[in-house]
């Protein structure tokens, strides 16, 4: 989805841009490097189309939340700098939701708190911060979008196998048989809880940094030894 | 582009309109010292904070007057869908306006008498609503709020499928708190009072896959001619959160797995969903609030009894 995009603006993006745009699928991405956003990555992935929604609505939040908040951020005190971001942040999820509500009525129940809960989500807050607040508004909103597309990579991707593991379907069509329906499929009623996103992201997160071992983190500490130690002896 | 030059002029007219005023040229010298101002100025930061609340102010009101219509005719279309589907008359690429309006009729009753009220407006009331007013809902007493809902309506809005100006069913609302949600729904009686049509839950969010299977068709295919009271004091309802009902009570319920239909008792009972037992006691709990003494039973008894509900 995102490499189209790419494609298409390619001649008219500098340098800087196409790097905000491409290094959070991958290379930076919100989620399995930086780990942010997490908890609506657990709570809305059990459906291929409850994610895709989400992540459109995030990836849009993001990014208009980042182009406004670097249009002032010249202006932004700093004593208030988080309200003020918080501020815009929410008015845009608000208007998201507003929108949702009026034209996918269906999906805005089903993604119920969810939506609202973006206001709370770790990678606006954090693209905000990190880089709107430092960077022109185009560059800011190419940030938005890139960190948006990342998000919903990942998103997408775990949907993909809760759905299909946990109730045989894709996007709502059956793929595999279930048993109940006289199928062979039994599925996997944890791949339709929370956790089962966990272990996901967790997968995805290992096989990013085997292919990638610059993103593997310094050990804070390092773990003693406890069979050189004056206390462990052999049992 | 011609547009946006057109879009400019419009732009340049109103300043020159604005410039008339001496408030604008004030406002504008304003607006110029606080941006020159430092940052961490205390009025620089007061004039953030206020101008922003405003503009966002304005937005988000706007969105939320602008979005209104489209999502109160969302919001009963759903409600109508969920009505028509409940009664079983739900058909694909119809028009759910007029399959409600042909069909369907809302009627308001009084759950302390049993009987319709006919001095308010059943299309204009909202049940949900009514139960959060104190004037309009009573607390229900907690030994007897076996659905945890706290308050309830002292009016019920129910719906009244007709077919040939006969009474087929009648549609009931439900709602009850099950594991995490309360769960809002309908339960669709024939016109006996006593036999099930359908039920269906249009809001919860009870665990997808597991008690979030209150919505499975199969699932609530198995509530169809599932009875409502007890009729014959020997069927033994030893099992379950039940108890012993009498004759009369409201006894339908959920067991632990999958339902004997060689028992007599079978009439009662319904499939418990599979790894939800909590949910599956809420939706005992609230099934037995609805159609018991609290509920729709003086009402049900009226129709069912044929002695005609008063209205």
């Amino acid at each position: 989805m995102s490499a189209v995009i790419e494609e298409v603006k390619q001649p008219i993006l500098n340098e800087e841009t196409k790097k905000v745009l491409i290094s959070p699928l991958v290379n930076n991405n919100p989620i399995t490097l930086q780990v942010l956003g997490i908890c609506s990555a657990l709570a809305v992935t059990s459906k291929m189309s409850t994610s895709l929604i989400m992540a459109l609505a995030l990836t849009l939040v993001t990014a208009f939340s980042s182009a406004a908040i670097s249009a002032i951020r010249n202006h932004i005190p700093g004593s208030i700098r988080i309200i003020v971001q918080m501020t815009i942040i929410a008015s845009l999820v608000i208007v998201v939701d507003q929108l949702l509500k009026a034209v996918a009525y269906d999906v805005s129940k089903q993604l119920s708190v969810f939506v609202g809960l973006i206001i709370t989500n770790c990678i606006v807050m954090g693209r905000a911060e990190a880089y709107a607040m430092k960077n022109p508004p185009l560059e800011s909103f190419m940030d938005g979008i890139g960190n948006g597309a990342g998000y919903s990579l990942i998103l997408v991707t775990v949907a993909f196998f809760r759905e299909i593991l946990g109730s045989g379907k894709l996007l709502g069509m059956e793929v595999l048989k279930l048993t109940k329906d006289g199928g062979w499929y039994d599925p996997n009623g944890l791949m339709l809880l929370p956790p089962s996103a966990f272990f996901i992201i967790g997968l995805i997160i290992w096989g990013v940094r085997q292919y990638k071992p610059e993103q593997r983190e310094t050990q804070d500490f390092k773990i003693m030894s406890i069979s050189h130690g004056e206390g462990g002896g052999h049992h | 582009m011609p547009n946006q030059t057109k879009q400019c002029k419009h732009l340049d007219k109103i300043v020159a309109k604005l410039e008339q005023y001496p408030q604008y040229h004030k406002a504008k010298a304003y607006a110029e010292k606080v941006l020159a101002l430092g940052n961490d100025s205390l009025e620089k930061t007061i004039a953030v904070a206020v101008s922003l609340c405003l503009v966002c102010a304005v937005l988000v009101s706007f969105a939320a007057v602008a979005l209104k219509p489209l999502q109160v005719s969302n919001k009963e279309l759903d409600m109508k869908k969920n009505i028509l589907d409940v009664a079983g008359l739900l058909e694909e690429g119809k028009d759910i306006n007029a399959a409600f309006a042909e069909k369907i009729e809302a009627k308001l009753v009084n759950l302390e008498t049993g009987d319709y009220v006919t001095d308010m407006n059943a299309d204009q009331y909202d049940q949900r609503k009514a139960a959060k007013d104190p004037a309009l809902s009573v607390l229900i007493p907690k030994d007897k709020d076996i659905a945890h809902i706290r308050f309830k309506a002292k009016v019920a809005k129910v719906f009244l499928v007709k077919e040939g100006g006969n009474i087929k069913s009648i549609i009931l609302p439900i709602n009850g708190y099950g594991l995490w949600s309360t769960l809002y729904g309908f339960l669709s009686v024939e016109a006996d009072g006593q036999t099930v049509q359908s039920i269906n839950f249009y809001d919860q969010a009870e665990t997808p896959g597991l008690g979030g299977e209150v919505v499975n068709p199969n699932w609530r295919a198995l509530w169809k001619g599932k009875k409502i009271y007890a009729e014959s004091a020997q069927h033994g309802f030893d099992k379950g959160e039940v108890g012993n009902a009498s004759i009369g009570d409201a006894a339908l319920h959920l067991i632990k797995g999958t339902v004997d239909t060689s028992k007599p008792e079978s009439a009662y009972e319904v499939d418990g969903l599979a790894g939800a037992t909590l949910t599956s006691a809420g939706v005992t709990n609230l099934v037995r609030y609805w159609t018991g003494k609290e509920g729709f039973e003086l009402y049900l008894n009226k129709v069912r009894t044929g002695k005609g509900v008063k209205s």
